[in-house]
């Protein structure tokens, strides 16, 4: 009997190896195992043993069948793997072929550069206010401090609408700063972008409809050091930490005193190079204290209130930023230029 | 404004060895007066030199070329080899040595011409970027020299090979050979012995290029030494007799003296550009006076004095009226008699010539010097050519013209200031003076104008005549009117400094209003309050009086010149331009104490952007004027109240002269541009704005959202779908659309207007084929237009949480046959009502025509969502709805279970 189980071992544990199947491997546990399996029919046999033998037997019988159990469960893992092995072959893909894209919109590169300084300036408590850009010359010019006669008031520089000159085209963003004195209360915080427009014909460098953005503080107390402190914080927020700045002295009909703010250039350090045509600065913006006969005119009350207002060309800023060599570019709308943003 | 450093020095110690133009620059531009550039002249000008000719032999192997050997200040003579014919034994001339650099970027090197060492060049005015205006006295005459004759036609030469002297060249001209030459006592000419054979004679000739063994055509009649253009000859003819060669100085220098210092241009410029408030920094003196300021040096001024030794008074000789007083608040007026006309002095020269300007001759140079010094624009009248002898200041008369100094005829117009005769206009006010009173040669009485002009009518002048000049461009930002006096002084100082002319005593000077004088009151505190600074009293006042105020305790009196200065805030920015702008703190004084953020109307709006490019299209920005043909390429009918567009009066062009009312147009010109650019595919959205009239003559200007696209996956639905996912995005009620077949811009079957509610709040479709025409595009444009309003409006608002449901959906297909021009949405929503609560949803998967269907039917699927809230759906419950489904279907479109 012994043997009989020995020969069952050994042809159960070769059929097991040979075996290349995992559904084959089911049959073979059933053929040699199961209840009316080869080794079932041998123990039956056990009857004819004797009581010494018998417990010896078992024992063997036992470790037998554990030993094929296990060499099956063994067998049928590394079938198991290899199969899972072979089928992640199959798969297998170029990973080189184009992945399979959903289309993603751009937003205009001019209104990224927007975008990213109203979300500067609304960090700091300011609101977006928004304005005509169809404008009386008295709201463009005349309450900004800008008289008949001044030069570009003339029909060769601003486009009107009334032969008396009455309605323009807004040719700056300031008629916001009117605006928002005569209709908001105070104090003020605000900026304003929009479209602006002269009478340029359209280069690498000018066109007849520009961007513009306003920005304007009004309050108790306000002075030119707040607008140094304000806007070197701007600056640096657009160029990043550590821009240089330079305040130059510099004409507005409606601020005084008046200036522009220079960043000195990041390309050359201030020494002089071609970005900032030897100068080692780039000039960034006009700012100045509100002229007190503004705040005035629109009847604020410039003992008790003062103010600062900036303006800056969003179109430069942008060209600048991206290294957009041709102002027509922006207003051409081109997919392969819109894409590269 | 260009500003001479070397002159600038006249009037502030300010020398260039002491402060380099780098510094210079910085502090002038960060107190107030920008510098564009600054420019070392020299630098153009290296290791050029003065050399004397010591001796000259003609190069043993060339038939043009001379072998000179040069002191040049060094120890040992300098060998030069030139192919001028202008340079003598003696002559100083300009060297440029090995290594020199000249204005026209060439760099001279040491070399070998034809076999003989060259260690340098001889340079020509030209190539030291002067002409004769600079040095009148270096123009160049050139005589035929008769062996550098080259016959146009070999076998016809004019002048046989073989002439010799005494043969007859024509008439009385007959070949004559230069056996010497000498220089003429005024420099000018040259005296020559010529040998005629065997016959001497002599003769005077202004040609500087003969020298010894020269054969020149002399006429013996008239003892002339014939030029090419005696001869009637062709330069070709005679190549080498040029009226061009080397500059033969005529100044007091020295072998190895520098050029560059000798012909000023040792000197550095600087570019300012000056803001239109600051007229007088538009000179010398204004600058200067920055500059003192600037580096707290003293300001040196001078008061011109004249001698006025003529005699007689001009008040007997002329008369000055002022008829538009308002115009010309000024006319000061002097006068020179015995005017000798010649060129300035070098010094002067060159100023004019560094500050930008061409000198011309004394007494015009003398009125551009004086501008560019005082700042005051000056005019010369030759006196002889005033009518009546009187000059009246008025308005052109109809019909009235002039010919200005430039030489053209203007028509001038009533509102244009004149200077006038008795007659006629002898000048355009402020703008150009007229030909007819044009200093010239025999000019022997000049009248020195020195006025103030009105600025506005001098630039409205001076644009519709086409001429801005150096005169107007200053009178145009309004000038000094105490600045008149100074300045016709100083002209006529110079005049007789310069020795070209004597002055007439007395001064005309109309001045009805008389000087206006501004008064300020110094508030100190005001301005510090303004500036966030704590400036003391007498630092502000010690600034006000360097920059010419007069402070006495709390008044301030402004000086005439800044006339820009009317308010203690234009004090502050006086204070703080020298305090420094980059020394006032940077600090918050004021609390922050407003809230800002965005309104609900600009987060919807970047909203909406997000949505677009999440959908994959890019945003365009596009000009808010149109051309009014372009409603007629969108075929808008022509009572259409969209073509009531607000038109710019003085547009640039056609193409941009209304403000859009619709925003359709740009959208198709960028499409069509893309198109055209062969960009395979385009999708693109704007938020613009469009224009419409209203009674007040403003505009409303609402917002349009815009989308549009073209390429090979779009169609109809594929833009509706981006439009239902905008709506979306922004949570609006669900939306319906109906077909729109009458928008002329759209295809008839292929447009629909969108509506929320009883709301219209846009239109989609595809382009019609006719306007896609008018692009000259033969492809599929699709647009949509959304009001930003109505979007704004329709938009949801938070969205409140519903319970996840508990149960499952159950399913149902069903296929109905119905006629063919049934809307599937009409149907959809009879299905969605008659439903009841438990159908959820209903879409429809399958429109089919065709086999198996009856002509004008359509079989139409439709996919059923039922849900109860309460319990599981069983067959018998969504049989139930499908019923009522198909009962619906059947009672209102005869709709049959297919």
């Amino acid at each position: 009997m012994k043997e009989l189980l020995q020969k069952l071992h050994d042809a159960a544990m070769q059929a097991i190896l040979e075996t290349e199947d995992v559904d084959s491997l089911e049959s073979l546990r059933v053929k040699y195992l199961g209840k009316k399996g080869e080794l079932t029919s041998i123990l039956r046999q056990m009857g004819r043993l004797s009581a010494e033998e018998r417990p010896a037997m078992g024992q063997l019988a036992n470790q037998l069948r554990a030993e094929i159990e296990q060499t099956l469960e063994t067998r049928r893992a590394a079938l198991n793997e290899a199969r899972l092995e072979m089928k992640l072959l199959q798969e297998t893909v170029d990973v080189t072929l184009p992945g399979k894209k959903q289309p993603q919109g751009h937003k205009h590169p001019m209104y990224n550069v927007l975008d990213q300084i109203k979300d500067i300036f609304i960090g700091m408590g300011f609101e977006i206010v928004d304005g005509p850009e169809v404008e009386l010359s008295d709201y463009n010019f005349t309450k900004l401090n800008i008289d008949e006669g001044h030069p570009s008031r003339e029909w060769t520089d601003t486009f009107y609408f009334t032969g008396d000159s009455r309605i323009c085209l807004r040719t700056q963003t300031s008629p916001m700063q009117i605006h928002a004195m005569e209709t908001r209360p105070l104090p003020i915080r605000m900026i304003a972008p929009g479209r602006v427009y002269r009478k340029d014909e359209v280069d690498a460098t000018h066109s007849p409809m520009f961007h513009q953005i306003e920005g304007m503080v009004i309050d108790k107390g306000v002075t030119m050091s707040d607008l140094k402190a304000t806007l070197n914080l701007v600056v640096e927020k657009i160029y990043g930490k550590g821009t240089v700045t330079r305040f130059r002295p510099h004409h507005f009909p409606f601020t005084e005193p008046s200036c522009e703010l220079d960043i000195q250039c990041h390309k050359c350090g201030g020494r002089g190079c071609p970005t900032c045509k030897g100068e080692g600065w780039i000039e960034v913006l006009g700012a100045g204290m509100v002229h007190p006969k503004v705040l005035a005119g629109c009847g604020i009350d410039p003992d008790v209130y003062s103010g600062w207002a900036f303006g800056m060309g969003l179109e430069r800023l942008a060209m600048g930023e991206y290294k957009i060599t041709d102002l027509r570019l922006i207003f051409e709308n081109d997919v392969r230029f819109l894409e590269q943003f | 404004m260009n500003l001479s450093r070397k002159w600038l020095t006249e009037f502030v110690d300010l020398p260039l060895a002491e402060i380099d133009d780098r510094s210079f620059a910085e502090a002038m531009t960060v107190s107030g007066s920008k510098v564009e550039v600054t420019e070392d002249l020299s630098a153009h000008l290296k290791n050029v030199v003065v050399g004397r000719v010591l001796t000259m032999e003609r190069h043993p192997d060339s038939d043009h070329m001379w072998v000179l050997q040069l002191d040049a200040g060094r120890a040992a003579p300098v060998q030069i080899v030139t192919g001028a014919w202008n340079v003598h034994e003696g002559d100083l001339v300009p060297a440029a040595l090995d290594g020199a650099l000249l204005p026209t970027g060439a760099e001279i090197r040491a070399g070998t011409l034809r076999g003989v060492r060259s260690e340098g060049m001889l340079c020509s005015l030209k190539e030291l970027n002067l002409t004769t205006h600079d040095y009148p006295y270096a123009e160049i005459h050139a005589a035929a020299v008769l062996g550098d004759y080259h016959p146009l036609d070999k076998a016809k030469p004019s002048i046989p090979a073989d002439i010799a002297p005494g043969d007859k060249i024509f008439g009385s001209v007959l070949a004559a050979s230069v056996t010497s030459l000498r220089r003429g006592a005024d420099g000018d000419t040259w005296d020559l012995d010529l040998s005629l054979s065997g016959r001497s004679v002599t003769a005077s000739t202004r040609c500087s290029n003969l020298h010894p063994g020269d054969l020149v055509a002399l006429d013996t009649r008239t003892n002339h030494v014939c030029k090419l253009s005696d001869l009637r000859a062709e330069q070709k003819e005679f190549p080498h007799c040029i009226p061009d060669g080397i500059f033969i100085l005529r100044e007091d220098a020295r072998p190895g003296d520098d050029i560059a210092a000798l012909t000023g241009n040792d000197d550095h410029v600087v570019e300012f550009e000056i803001t239109p408030n600051r007229p007088d920094c538009l000179c010398m003196i204004g600058l200067a006076r920055e500059a003192a300021v600037t580096f707290h040096k003293p300001l040196l001024l001078h008061t011109p004095v004249v001698k006025a030794e003529a005699g007689g008074d001009i008040r007997d000789l002329t008369k000055v009226v002022v008829e538009e007083p308002s115009l010309c608040r000024r006319y000061t007026a002097r006068m020179v008699k015995n005017v000798r006309i010649g060129p300035s002095p070098a010094w002067m020269r060159e100023r004019i010539r560094n500050a930008g300007m061409r000198p011309i001759n004394n007494l015009v140079d003398i009125t551009n010097y004086v501008m560019m010094e005082y700042g005051q624009p000056m005019h010369a009248f030759d006196f002889s050519c005033v009518s009546g002898g009187e000059i009246r200041v008025r308005c052109a008369r109809p019909g009235e013209t002039i010919q200005t100094l430039d030489g053209t005829d203007r028509a001038l117009t009533e509102t244009m200031l004149c200077i006038c005769d008795t007659e006629k206009p002898v000048g355009v006010a402020g703008v150009m003076g007229g030909a007819n009173s044009e200093i010239v040669g025999d000019t022997a009485m000049v009248l020195f104008e020195s006025a103030n002009f009105d600025g506005v009518s001098i630039r409205r002048t001076a644009t519709a005549l086409g001429m801005r000049t150096d005169a107007s461009s200053r009178y145009e930002k309004g000038l000094d009117p105490e600045n008149t006096y100074a300045a016709v002084q100083r002209a006529c100082e110079l005049v007789e400094l310069l020795g070209c002319g004597e002055v007439v005593e007395g001064v005309i000077d109309v001045y009805p209003a008389g000087r206006r004088e501004t008064v300020l009151q110094l508030e100190p505190e005001k301005i510090n309050a303004l500036l966030g600074t704590d400036i003391d009293v007498p630092t502000m006042t010690a600034i006000l009086r360097e920059l010419g105020f007069t402070v006495e305790g709390e008044t301030v009196r402004v000086p005439s010149w800044r006339g820009d200065v009317e308010h203690y805030s234009d004090l502050a920015e006086e204070v703080a331009r020298f305090y420094g702008y980059n020394e006032i703190p940077t600090r918050f004084t004021g609390a922050i104490s407003t809230c800002g953020g965005f309104t609900p109307e600009q987060l919807c709006e970047r909203k909406i952007g997000e949505i677009c490019r999440g959908i994959g299209l890019d945003e365009i920005i596009t000009y808010s004027f149109i051309s009014p043909t372009y409603y007629d390429k969108i075929c808008l009918p022509a009572d259409s109240p969209l073509r009531d567009s607000l038109r710019i009066l003085n547009p640039l062009g056609e193409d941009t002269s209304i403000m859009r009312t619709t925003i359709l147009p740009s959208m198709l010109e960028i499409l069509t541009r893309n198109y055209n650019y062969r960009n395979p595919a385009a999708r693109l959205y704007e938020i613009g704005r469009t224009y419409h009239k209203r009674e007040d003559g403003l505009a409303d200007e609402p917002k349009t959202v815009s989308l549009g696209a073209y390429g090979p996956d779009m169609d109809f639905f594929t833009l509706k779908g981006w439009v239902e996912e905008l709506l979306d995005g922004l949570d609006t009620a669900k939306p319906r659309f109906k077909a729109e077949t009458s928008n002329p811009s759209y295809h008839p079957g292929r447009c629909a207007t969108v509506w929320i509610g009883d709301r219209c709040v846009g239109t989609l479709g595809q382009i019609h084929p006719r306007v896609m025409r008018n692009y000259s595009v033969d492809a599929e444009f699709y647009c949509a237009q959304l009001s930003f309003e109505a979007l704004f409006e329709a938009r949801g608002g938070v969205p409140v949480f519903k319970p996840l449901p508990k149960y499952p959906a159950v399913t149902r297909d069903i296929a109905v046959i119905c006629d063919l021009t049934i809307p599937a949405g009409e149907m959809e929503e009879t299905i969605l009502a008659a439903g009841g609560e438990r159908l959820i949803d209903c879409t429809v998967f399958d429109v089919y025509t065709g086999t198996h269907i009856v002509q004008g039917k359509k079989s139409v699927a439709f996919s059923l969502t039922m849900r109860d809230e309460n319990q599981t759906l069983t067959d018998e419950h969504a049989e139930e709805v499908v019923r009522s489904v198909l009962q619906a279907l059947k009672e209102k479109y005869g709709a049959e279970m297919r």
